[in-house]
């Protein structure tokens, strides 16, 4: 037959350019016998494959150069709505499984963040023990290690940490889960304070990239994670004032001295080495008194539903203090205590 | 021609519907479907629904005695299946599900916060050991996770048992002791299957964070109080 148009289009299926309507003789292959009601369907599109076949097999006296499945010639007069569905079906088709393949694809795209994990665990341990340490020298921009095995692995522990404290405080979270708040949170000031100093060096022009921040703080997340491990487990009052101060300071002065290092300027060294350093030291205030009453006993623990909720019993402070200083120490929690529970 | 081109690409999508792209397959798919009995042996659609079940709960009891007692083999991971961490992941929820100090408020963990914790724990721990360079799939790793839970489920039994005894001292420390030998057991257990997919020296790094989240779980579990 005499193909009238030329097939000038470029989509595999045969495009719109095609002359829609064919003589009903034209068509070598008889498609009056097709079942047209069901529009789009793409079991349709077997069938039709199916049925080709067959006529291919049964039809050898059709033209030789004629395709049965001919897309462009292929809309009979009678078929124009079946044959047409089909078409955009299978095309849909196809589009679709381009889609989901690209969409699964992504599972293998976790391979953008895998030369982010290429760490040793001499480095990893190096760089906890380096994170305390500020550096001396901001003359020159200090390095920071890209990786974010470190920083993950000390959320996950800081959850874990957070965890271990609210249940032995018996935090009770009236909307969502421990859990749920335990992770939303450490992930969040991760996640967050990082943008948030990216944004900020952005605005005051410091040499630092995103993953160097989200680095840098999750790093800094080592001191916080010492200083509650400590002090969820020794309800010592001054002890958690110093470790803070100390410990945390420590952290802090790292992190800023690395920042002073890649920023130039006094005041964009002020804003970005104040804002960072408010809202580390200020986070483990945060952690340590929302998530933990001080005057708690493990006896609660112990005892389970036997200790009547009003009943705290302060925690002995461990044999690390003379009797005397532990006596009074624990006179002043047990005061402090009713104090507490009085608001 | 043209043509032929474009039809056989319009059909060339529909043979390969569900195969991959890249496997040129070839075929006539008009062929008409054969009695089934010359390949009974691959053919399970046929068998009784009990040969299936039995089938299954065996390959699940098989892993279970695998975790039992671990030694390297490839068993696990040959044939995972996800019917196991299921199990247990319910039991364990179940299980935990209604402890609480004071019986107005919610102290314990929900069903549904277990059962993220365990297969989110999972997923976290799958994709951090396959960012490391492992050479386990994802399925698989998942599958050893969940089958490893077994003891800390064990412990659970355990405590529950004890607790209705009484929650003393003395039945705090036998709970501290259960748990902490089942955790140490769990994740035993599991490196003895993940660690090998991972380059030597880098085994800590994997192992840390199933030390974590067995840990957590664990956790739970010690904390578990029942509701007076």
């Amino acid at each position: 037959m005499s193909d009238g148009a030329k097939n000038t289009n470029t989509e595999p299926w045969g495009g719109f350019d095609d002359p829609p309507v064919q003589g009903s003789g034209s068509a070598v292959i008889d498609m009056e016998n097709m079942d047209d009601t069901s529009g789009s369907s793409f079991e349709d599109m077997g069938e039709m494959h199916q049925r080709m076949t067959e006529e291919e097999e049964e039809g050898p006296g059709g033209a030789p150069g004629e395709e049965p499945g001919d897309d462009g010639e292929f809309l009979g007069m009678k078929g124009i709505k079946g044959q047409l569905g089909r078409q955009v079906a299978d095309e849909v088709w196809q589009a679709g499984k381009r889609e989901a393949s690209k969409a699964f694809n992504l599972y293998a795209n976790i391979d953008i963040l895998r030369p982010y994990f290429d760490v040793e665990p001499v480095q990893v341990r190096s760089r906890l023990i380096e994170s305390m340490i500020p550096v001396r020298t901001i003359a020159f921009p200090q390095k920071v290690a890209g990786e974010l095995y470190g920083p993950m692995m000390l959320v996950f522990t800081l959850v874990a940490i957070l965890l271990h404290g609210m249940k032995t405080s018996q935090t009770i979270i009236r909307e969502g889960t421990l859990m749920g708040t335990a992770i939303g949170t450490c992930f969040g000031y991760w996640l967050g304070v990082s943008s948030f100093i990216y944004f900020l060096a952005y605005l005051v022009n410091s040499q630092i990239t995103m993953l160097q921040t989200l680095s840098l703080l999750g790093y800094g997340l080592f001191g916080h994670c010492v200083v509650l491990f400590i002090t969820y487990n020794i309800h010592f009052h001054f002890l958690f004032y110093g470790l803070w101060l100390l410990v945390g300071g420590l952290s802090t002065l790292r992190m800023v001295a690395v920042l002073l290092s890649r920023t130039v300027g006094q005041t964009p060294r002020l804003v970005i080495c104040g804002t960072l350093a408010a809202l580390h030291m200020l986070f483990l205030l945060y952690l340590h008194f929302t998530y933990h009453k001080m005057v708690e006993g493990i006896l609660d623990t112990l005892e389970g539903v036997n200790a009547l909720p009003i009943q705290r019993v302060a925690r002995d402070v461990p044999v690390l203090a003379p009797a005397a200083i532990s006596v009074t120490l624990n006179t002043t929690l047990q005061t402090l205590g009713a104090l507490l529970q009085s608001h | 021609m043209a043509e032929a081109d474009g039809s056989s690409r319009a059909f060339l999508g529909l043979s390969d519907v569900s195969i991959s792209e890249d496997i040129p397959v070839e075929g006539d798919i008009s062929m008409p479907p054969t009695s089934s009995s010359q390949d009974d042996g691959f053919s399970t659609l046929d068998e009784p629904v009990k040969d299936t079940v039995l089938r299954d709960l065996k390959a699940v009891g098989n892993k279970f005695v695998h975790v039992l007692y671990p030694k390297k083999s490839k068993a696990l991971l040959r044939d995972w299946d996800l019917w196991g961490p299921l199990l247990l992941c319910v039991t364990l929820a179940l299980l935990l599900q209604g402890g609480s100090v004071d019986s107005k408020d919610d102290g314990g963990p929900q069903f549904a916060e277990v059962f993220v914790i365990i297969w989110f724990g999972s997923l976290i721990i799958t994709l951090n050991s396959k960012l490391l360079g492992g050479t386990i799939s994802f399925f698989q790793s998942l599958c050893v996770l969940g089958y490893c839970i077994m003891p800390l489920t064990v412990a659970m039994v355990v405590c529950r048992i004890v607790l209705l005894g009484g929650s003393g001292t003395v039945s705090f420390v036998v709970r501290l002791v259960v748990v902490c030998a089942s955790f140490g057991w769990s994740t035993f257990a599991s490196t003895a299957f993940l660690a090998d997919s991972q380059p030597q020296n880098r085994k800590a790094l994997v192992v840390y964070p199933v030390f974590l989240f067995y840990f957590v779980i664990g956790w739970m579990i010690l904390t578990f109080a029942p509701a007076q």
